[in-house]
This record gives structure tokens, sequence and C-alpha cells, in this order.
């Protein structure tokens, strides 16, 4: 059995006056989906092996407004927006890391406008630089002989022009990272983008995510890596679909690096 | 003067004068659309107006189709350089006014007419892709009539066009060596030299060589002329608006979704009562429509979705590439691009005949559906794939908005989410007091 984590929240490092290194924004998914729970651990573990001193907003934290604004709800977004700028404002956070491409993509980019102006990192890049920086270090010997492939979440790659971190962080595993036909640029999307996540798909022949599952498991790889919760869920439903949850599993770039490191 | 120097230069400038009007009338639809600042950063626009439109950095990614296209449109703008002298020719009756510059100009004609047959070939290779072998996105619901039509047309007249310009240059290729008066020894012709003996013009009297000369001449400057007036109907426009079009790219990171600042003014107020609400937005002038939240019709989009929607050639990239449509949902990033501005040219129509905007009843979704909106996840592989960064995503959004916002029409399970997010701060029925329970797991 693992030690238990340790979450310490921002009120609790502005009670003794100190300042954490970085804020872990954990996310919707991350705080509530019982898959993307794990990855939160995971990278905690990662943070606490890295030493690394961080808080998370706990209770404070509120929805990015992501799938509002994606859904249509400008307003509702700009009140979710405005009351998170002001908490994270309130607190003086400069740094932010999060293992959501959406919260990042929002945060990143779409608070700026409405006074939150913050260094935002996507998880995968901050395991990157801590890993460059020899924070942490990891034994990739239990992935030798695996395949591997990454799936590029939109958030991410597309729309912020990150495909190497992750790929960067994979290769520090012992295992051949395999590329599906579309990848980075022309990654596929697993399907749950655009508030896609809460609603049925509108009528098809097919679901996004089986289409883009089918493609992973014709890589012949074992684990299919993901950078975003959505696409976790997705391709997880996928690989149920496929009825290959047997040979193929669905694994953040965290929770690889934790495994790896034994963390 | 003689009589056919006026005949050309009133066929020219009844070309000029037509084609400006209708620029003129593209450029007013096109400003109907919301204001948007898109020219900051402009030595980053430059240099990519370079290489993606000059360039066509983004053809290449699939290479058959982008090398050809490279071929025709290097072939067909490096041509046009040959309109130059025929211009001065039909105006003053010489006859290769620039042959002065010898061997130049011989490498010249000889580079054109390498073009000329490249650019044949490439668009014969073009129609057997289409027409032939019915490549998908070529035959895709959206492709009705008219853009089948209008793709045809457009590489049947430049084939002919190409053509025209050989014939041209082999009769007069063997007129010169007749030594016919008026035909000046100039120019070189590695194509239509063989194109001549193939067709046994030395065999020809000069009366019925000059007529060919004359009629290819005639047709190739006619033709580009009414090339020329054909494009501000056409999907061809592509050709002059990419430059711009690609210029005023949107810079952002793609997923970065645009301002409302008047949003901004209202939340800030229910937030702060302190803060009075921002004033209304003033009535607008001419008979416009009042501003709404979102897009409904036109003037709703800003001027860059109205330039995207005049640049889009229909190729279909975005479409192909697109993960909703791919698995058989309805929408197509192309038909929004193609409504869009099918209904800009429905409007113009009516200012063009009553003088001013009028309300015809239509709106962009007589024409988008509402389950065209929603299957679109917002993946951006159709702004990636675009060759000359048209950006299908933000007319989806800005039409979300308008439905959720002025219309309360959003799918039913995103109401809920929406007050799910209102009542607990997330996306999902849990309240802030569960957010760090995954911590004591």
């Amino acid at each position: 059995m693992k030690d238990p984590i340790k979450v310490p929240t921002m009120a609790e490092f502005a009670a003794t006056g100190e300042v954490p290194e970085v804020l872990f924004w954990v996310g919707c998914m991350g705080s509530f989906d019982d898959r993307a729970r794990k990855i939160s651990k995971a990278f905690v573990r990662i943070l606490t092996a890295a030493k690394v001193k961080f808080a998370v907003l706990g209770q404070e934290e509120s929805c990015t407004g992501d799938p509002a604004r994606r859904a249509g709800n400008e307003f509702l977004f700009q009140m979710q927006a405005l009351q998170n700028v002001t908490v994270l404002n309130g607190y003086g956070v400069k740094r932010i890391v999060t293992a959501c491409p959406h919260c990042f993509n929002t945060i990143k980019n779409e608070y700026p406008a409405l006074g939150g102006q913050y260094e935002v990192m996507h998880h995968t890049q901050f395991i990157n630089a801590l890993l460059k920086e020899g924070r942490i270090t990891v034994d990739g010997g239990s992935f030798k002989g695996k395949r591997i492939t990454f799936h590029d979440p939109c958030y991410l790659g597309r729309g912020n022009g990150e495909y190497e971190a992750p790929r960067e962080v994979l290769l520090k595993l012992d295992a051949a990272l395999v590329e599906m036909k579309r990848s980075k640029e022309k990654g596929l999307c697993c399907g749950a983008g655009g508030a896609q996540m809460w609603k049925e798909a509108e009528p098809g022949k097919k679901e996004v995510n089986v289409e883009r599952t089918e493609e992973a498991i014709g890589t012949e790889a074992t684990i299919i890596a993901a950078g975003c919760p959505f696409c976790n869920t997705m391709l997880n439903d996928g690989v149920k679909h496929f009825n290959k949850e047997g040979d193929v599993v669905v694994k953040d770039v965290a929770e690889l690096i934790a495994e790896a490191g034994d963390l | 003067m003689s009589f056919s120097a006026i005949v050309f230069l009133l066929a020219f400038a009844a070309a000029v004068w037509w084609f400006t009007r209708n620029v003129r009338r593209i450029r007013r639809n096109i400003l109907l659309g919301r204001e948007e600042d898109r020219t900051d950063r402009s030595g980053e626009r430059w240099a990519l107006m370079a290489k993606v439109a000059l360039g066509q950095s983004k053809m290449v990614v699939r290479p058959i189709a982008g090398i050809l296209h490279i071929v025709v449109y290097a072939g067909f703008v490096i041509i046009n350089i040959e309109v130059l002298e025929i211009i001065i020719d039909g105006i003053f009756g010489t006859h290769r006014v620039l042959s002065f510059m010898g061997g130049f100009y011989d490498f010249l004609i000889g580079s054109f007419e390498v073009l000329a047959v490249l650019t044949w070939l490439g668009c014969a290779i073009f129609l057997v892709r289409r027409f032939i072998l019915r490549i998908k996105r070529f035959w895709m619901p959206e492709m009705t009539a008219w853009p089948r039509t209008d793709a045809g047309l457009i590489l049947t007249f430049e084939i002919l066009l190409m053509s025209a310009f050989l014939l041209m240059n082999a009769a007069d290729h063997t007129l010169q060596g007749m030594g016919v008066e008026h035909y000046v020894v100039a120019g070189a012709f590695p194509v239509s030299a063989h194109l001549a003996q193939l067709f046994h013009f030395s065999a020809l009297a000069p009366s019925t060589l000059i007529g060919i000369e004359r009629f290819s001449w005639w047709f190739h400057i006619i033709g580009i002329l009414g090339f020329l007036n054909y494009l501000p109907y056409s999907k061809h426009f592509h050709i002059l608006l990419a430059f711009p079009n690609v210029w005023y790219s949107k810079l952002k990171p793609k997923t970065e979704m645009s301002e409302m600042p008047r949003v901004t003014g209202e939340v800030k107020s229910m937030l702060d009562p302190s803060i009075p609400p921002p004033a209304p937005p003033a009535e607008p002038a001419n008979g416009l429509p009042s501003e709404h939240f979102g897009a409904k019709d036109v003037f709703d989009l800003t001027w860059k979705s109205l330039m995207d929607a005049y640049t889009c050639t229909e190729c279909g990239r975005c479409t192909s590439e697109c993960p909703a449509n791919m698995t058989g949902k309805l929408l197509s990033p192309r038909k929004i691009v193609m409504d869009t501005r099918d209904r800009l040219e429905e409007v113009g129509k009516v200012i063009d005949a009553k003088g001013q905007w009028e309300d015809d009843g239509k709106s962009l979704f007589s024409r988008i559906s509402e389950e065209e909106l929603w299957a679109c996840t917002t993946c951006n592989a159709c702004t990636q794939a675009c060759p000359v960064n048209i950006d299908p995503v933000e007319i989806i959004l800005d039409m979300r908005r308008y439905l959720v916002m002025e219309e309360s029409k959003a799918r039913q399970e995103l109401n809920a989410m929406f007050t799910t997010i209102e009542n607990n701060g997330a996306a999902w029925a849990f309240g802030p007091d569960q957010r760090m329970k995954w911590t004591e797991e």
C-alpha cells in the first residue's frame, strides 16, 4: 500500500504566509471523474517526488467555463471566469499547471482578456521540465518491449501547438513510441471537445471515439497514452467497444511516469 | 488607330470596368460584417502570406494535388506576364513589341511555352480526378450542380486558354519561318514548333496561318478578360483573395475563442451592482439589423468570416478531415462556409435592388441547421487543413452563441450542464465540498 498523498490548498499556504511554486488546477474531471481522479493522484505523486511546492484551490476551484463557452453560453463562461480570476488574483497566483488541456487553453488564452495573467503549463510540459532539470528520474525498464501510441489532445496540439512535450516524456520509458497515421497536426479528435462530452452525438453512422480507438488499436500498441481526461474517457469507451480491455490500456502520460518511477 | 485596336481597347476597358464594379460589390458585402482588428503583428502576417499563400505550404500537405496546383498556379500567373505584351501589341498594332530584349525574350517565351504545357496537363489531370476518378470530396452533398459546373468550367477554360496560346505561337513561328511581313523573327518555341509540325502548318497558306494566329490571339486575350470577369461569380476568386485572407489570418491559438466585451460589461455589473451595466449598442444606420449576441445573419459575423466565405474554393479538405463528417454527421465545414457566402450574396442582391438592406425574413439559419452546428467538436482539424486559413469554427461558434444567448436553443443535455455549472460551479453535479475528496481515497 502506497503512502496517502498530501495535497495542500492555497488557503493553507496563505495561512502560513508561504507561497507555493505552482498551483495545480485540478479541473472538474480531475476532481470528480473516477478515472480522471487517478490521473490527478499520479500527477500529485510526481510533484511530491520532485519536491515541488504546490497547492490546489480545493473548494475554491470552480469550472473554468470552457464547456459553457463552447456550447455558446458566453454569460455563464464569463461568470465562471471572472470569479476564478478573482480567486486566483486574490492569492497572487503566478504559475498554474493542469492535467486538462481544456482548462489549460481557457486559463492560458482566454483569462488574460478578463484580467487573469498567468504562466500556464500543461502537466506533460511540467513533467518534461522536471525530467530535464533532473528533479525526477524514471527507470523505464518495466516498459521495455511495449508499444505505446500517443493520442494528441486537440486543445493541446492543434490548439496550442504542443506536440513534443508529451512525446519527449514518453521517450523516457523504454518502450517503442509508435505514431498513428493521423497524429500531431493531423491528429483525429476523440469526439469529446466543443461540449460534446455532455451530450449525445448528433445522428451519424459511427462514433468519433470508435473511429479514433480503431486507429490506435491498429498500431498494435498495448498502451494508448493520453494527455487529457476527456480523451482518456472517450478512448477507454472505445477500447470497451472493441472488447479489447484485456489487450490495450488507456493511460495518461502522468500515470505512466508515476508507474515507471514506482511513485 | 486601326479598327482592331479600337475593338481591343473597348473590350479591355469594358472588362476592367465590369471587374472593378464586381470587386467593389464584394468588398461592400464583406464590410457588412462586424469589426475586428486583424492588423497587429504585421511582420508575422507578411511572412505567413509569403509562406502559405505565395509559397502554398499547406497545399503540399497532400502532395499530388499540391504539386499539380503549384504547376497550374505558377503557369497561369507567369504566362499572364505575356498578357502585358499582348495588350501593348493590341493597342499599337505592333507584333511582339518586347522582342527587342533578344536572348532574354527567347528565354521568356520558351519558358512560357513549357509552363503552358504543364498547366494544360495539370488541368487535364484535375478534370480526370474530379469527373472520372470522382474523388469523394468533390462529390459530397454540398457539391451541388453549380459548384461542380463551376469547377469544370474553370479547368476547361484554362485548358482552352493554354491551347490558344500554344496555337498562336505555332502559327506565328511558321509565319516567321516563311518570312511573312509583320511577323518579325523573335521568340523560342520549344513546344509550339513541334505543334506546328504535328499539324503540318508549313503546308498551309500564309493567309490561313494569319487567320489561325489572329484567331488564337483574340481568343487568348478576350478569354483572359472574360475569365477575369468570371472570377467574382466563381469559387475561382480565391486566386485573388487567398493573399489578403491569409494576411488577415487568426494568429491567436486556434482554440482561443473570440472575446465578447459587451458580455463582460454585463457580467461585471451582475457580479458587482455598483458597476453600471454597459449602454446598449447604437442602432445601426441604413436599415441594417441591430446587433445580436452571437450570429444570426451575416451582419453578426466578423468581416473576416465573410472574407473567408468569398475566399473558399470548395476544395473540401476541411470536410475530409472533419471527425463529425467522417463519422456520418450532417456537419461539413465546407458547407458552412459556402452557405455563409451564398447568404451574403443573397443579402448583397437585396441591397443592390433596394438601395439599402431590407429584412427578407431569412438568415444564416435558413441554410445552416442546428444539427450541423451541434455536431462540431471544435477540434480545428478544418482550420488546420484549409490551404488559405479559412476558419469555419468561428462561424459555427458564433452561431451557437446566437442559438443559446438569444433563442435559448441549446441541446437539452447542454442546458442541464449549464444549470449544473451555475449551481455547483462544476460541470457535474458535485458541490464544492466534494472537490477535495479525490485526495482522501
